[in-house]
């Protein structure tokens, strides 16, 4: 079912609506039963009493599996006894990853949708306008949405749309945040967690088979966000950053489908079958990661591949100049370790960032 | 005067990027005014370009006291300027959401850097800013609560209004909150325009600066009686938001005193043009903000008020 959750009238004959796809499964009172008996598992998961590195576990927890069908009774049981999962893209108008992971989850779960135990949200447009402009921020004000939550339902039209957001997705037990990094910038699939936050998130994060968490440092700045915001009043997002902006990377995609599937089925959501998920680096000291930020302005050329390991001193890539065809600078790596941001994006100013590398030692090699 | 480029980046294909600065009189670092930080921001730029003429007839008469040295800074972004986009030519940032900056970071945040360091020992900042929405504003005087700034001192400028603004996360980025975290009051002008010039809205902020350095003894020059400024919280401000978007008609100005049950402004159909909404003032006052742009959205504060 396709609901508006936010719109506002445009100056010009035209509706921004916000939406999102509910789905339900087709035997609610049987998902309510396993909601209620994957409750215990689901919660032990966000207290973070799963242990570390043992992603395989949270199969473990879908212990409502046995039960029994009771078919004619589904109105009896309403929405809010079900388990919620949340999948959010499109703050950015310009990262579209998210867009093929909205399609691709609907489809595979269209196709076996007996297992579905839970509610599914789909959200894949918060900021329609941005990206039906290709624009990053909303259009016409040049702001970023992804500082503008909470938001205010009395405020303008941006604050109010943030607030409708909110509460809209509030109560679910929990949401993917999707983002694409940026037009610039090639990520593998991470998950992103304020370390105010990462007791409860990162046990959570460890079902979503993604190859990096990340815990950084809290920030007055990023308390504006849609994570935060949501995180602050106990409903758990988990900020995931994979690929580039403007483009899709199936293979992200498809993992990142797998991962959901997998957070499903912890939850109780999902009584199907869910593929092993990977065995994600941890990183929570900022001494982790080496930014790679270009010496002078030019064209950069890689020749290194996006996640690869790289020995200290090798050449990563070039700033060069095709005006006088000189090559501007080397770039070498920092340190022993694995790249796991590059540049996309290949011209550069000075300051600009090129790469990330995540130090040998963090990634378990050390 | 003292012109020196205080920070440069090599440009690719386009000519250097340099923030230039204006330096006047000797001693201690007093005061320092800064212009653009944002592409569209004319007023401002030209508001500094007034002061640097100003201040370079004092100097040459002697009229900037010893011991005390002023820094103008017209513009931190000429490069956003000279191709019209509001924030950082390639990657869309925000220069003033990048303080106190990161001389190892990316370039907008190099470029905060480099203007703190530059701006940072100065008593006084003092930044001709813009707001996110389009509008006109009464000319006033802004600083952070809780900060280093004192409103007390923010009353020298003899404009109508001080706003004292609560601190929003996204605050802690600016210029005006990192100059008043290492110990510089700070206060932001807004001035009537951003986008295109007010000579008579320039003129009074211009009046503004040197009523307050003048009352800092920085100037010797002659002002005119104190008006008595009002100093309100950003909140005590009275929202007037559209509940229908369309043409926006103002059948009112900044600055202009209405009373209750006034009509301020229309919405207008933008095919049939019928009057879709008429928006009243709640209450008797000043209107201190009011929106510019000829189209709304709809749910949009598009006048302030100052009660009373």
């Amino acid at each position: 079912m396709v609901e508006t959750i936010a719109a506002v009238g445009l100056p010009i004959d035209e509706r921004l609506e916000i939406r999102k796809h509910r789905i339900l499964p087709e035997r609610p009172l049987e998902a309510a039963e396993t909601a209620a008996a994957g409750r215990t598992a689901a919660d032990a998961i966000r207290a973070g009493q799963i242990a570390a590195g043992a992603p395989g576990q949270a199969v473990v927890c879908t212990s409502g599996q046995g039960a029994g069908y009771a078919s004619g009774q589904a109105a009896a049981y309403p929405p809010e006894r079900m388990r919620r999962i949340s999948i959010v893209t499109g703050i950015h108008g310009d990262e579209l990853e998210g867009q093929y992971v909205c399609f691709e989850l609907q489809r595979r779960i269209q196709a076996e949708k007996e297992h579905l135990a839970g509610i599914v949200d789909i959200y894949p447009a918060m900021n329609p306008l941005g990206i039906d402009s290709i624009t990053r921020g909303i259009p016409s004000f040049d702001l970023d949405m992804n500082r503008t939550f909470p938001g205010d339902i009395d405020g303008n039209m941006t604050e109010y749309l943030a607030a409708k957001i909110i509460q809209d997705v509030a109560g679910s037990d929990c949401v993917l945040d999707i983002h694409a990094s940026n037009i610039y910038l090639t990520e593998i699939p991470q998950i992103r967690i304020n370390e105010l936050h990462q007791e409860r998130l990162v046990p959570l994060a460890q079902l979503a088979n993604v190859d990096l968490i990340w815990v950084h440092g809290a920030s007055t700045v990023l308390e504006s966000t849609f994570a935060y915001s949501l995180n602050a009043i106990g409903t758990p997002v988990l900020v995931v950053e994979m690929g580039v902006g403007m483009r899709i990377t199936k293979a992200y995609g498809d993992q990142m489908v797998d991962g959901i599937f997998s957070l499903m089925k912890a939850l109780g959501i999902w009584r199907g079958e869910a593929k092993p998920v990977k065995d994600p680096i941890i990183s929570r000291d900022p001494q982790d990661v080496c930014y790679l930020n270009a010496s002078v302005g030019g064209l950069f050329l890689p020749s290194v591949a996006h996640g690869a390991w790289l020995k200290e001193g090798e050449r990563i890539g070039q700033i060069v100049d095709p005006l006088r065809g000189e090559v501007l600078d080397e770039v070498l790596s920092p340190a022993e370790g694995m790249l796991f941001t590059i540049r996309d994006y290949p011209i550069v100013d000075e300051g600009s960032l090129m790469g990330r590398l995540l130090r040998k030692e963090a990634c378990g090699r050390g | 005067m003292d012109k020196q480029v205080l920070y440069q980046l090599k440009g690719m294909y386009r000519d250097d990027f340099r923030v230039t600065g204006y330096r006047f009189g000797e001693g201690e670092p007093s005061v320092c005014i800064v212009g653009s930080s944002r592409g569209n921001e004319v007023q401002q730029i030209y508001c500094c370009s007034q002061l640097i003429k100003k201040f370079k007839q004092l100097e040459e008469e002697g009229r900037i006291m010893a011991g005390h040295q002023i820094l103008v800074i017209p513009s931190i972004n000429p490069y956003s300027m000279n191709i019209q986009k509001r924030f950082w030519p390639t990657d869309n940032t925000d220069i003033n959401r990048m303080f106190p900056g990161y001389d190892l970071g990316e370039t907008t945040q190099r470029i905060a850097d480099g203007v703190f360091k530059a701006v940072a020992p100065y008593r006084f900042g003092i930044q001709f800013t813009s707001f996110y929405m389009p509008g006109d504003f009464v000319p006033h005087v802004r600083l952070m609560e809780e900060g280093f700034s004192d409103p007390k001192v923010a009353e020298q400028f003899g404009l109508p209004y001080v706003v004292i603004r609560k601190v929003r996360p996204y605050d802690t980025a600016t210029l005006n909150y990192n100059w008043q975290v290492w110990d510089t009051q700070a206060f932001s002008l807004y001035t009537t325009t951003t986008a295109k010039i007010d000579q008579r809205g320039a003129g009074q902020a211009i009046l503004a600066v040197m009523n307050f350095l003048s009352r800092q003894q920085i100037i010797r020059y002659s002002i005119p009686d104190r008006v008595e400024p009002r100093i309100l919280l950003d909140t005590e401000l009275i929202s007037v938001r559209t509940a229908r978007s369309g043409i926006f008609w103002a059948l009112t100005k900044a600055g202009d005193q209405v009373e209750v049950g006034q009509p301020l402004a229309e919405i207008l159909d933008p095919y049939e043009g019928d009057r879709l909404e008429t928006l009243y003032a709640p209450v008797d006052g000043v209107v201190f903000f009011i929106h510019d742009e000829p189209l709304t959205y709809a749910d949009t504060v598009v006048i302030k008020l100052v009660k009373g």
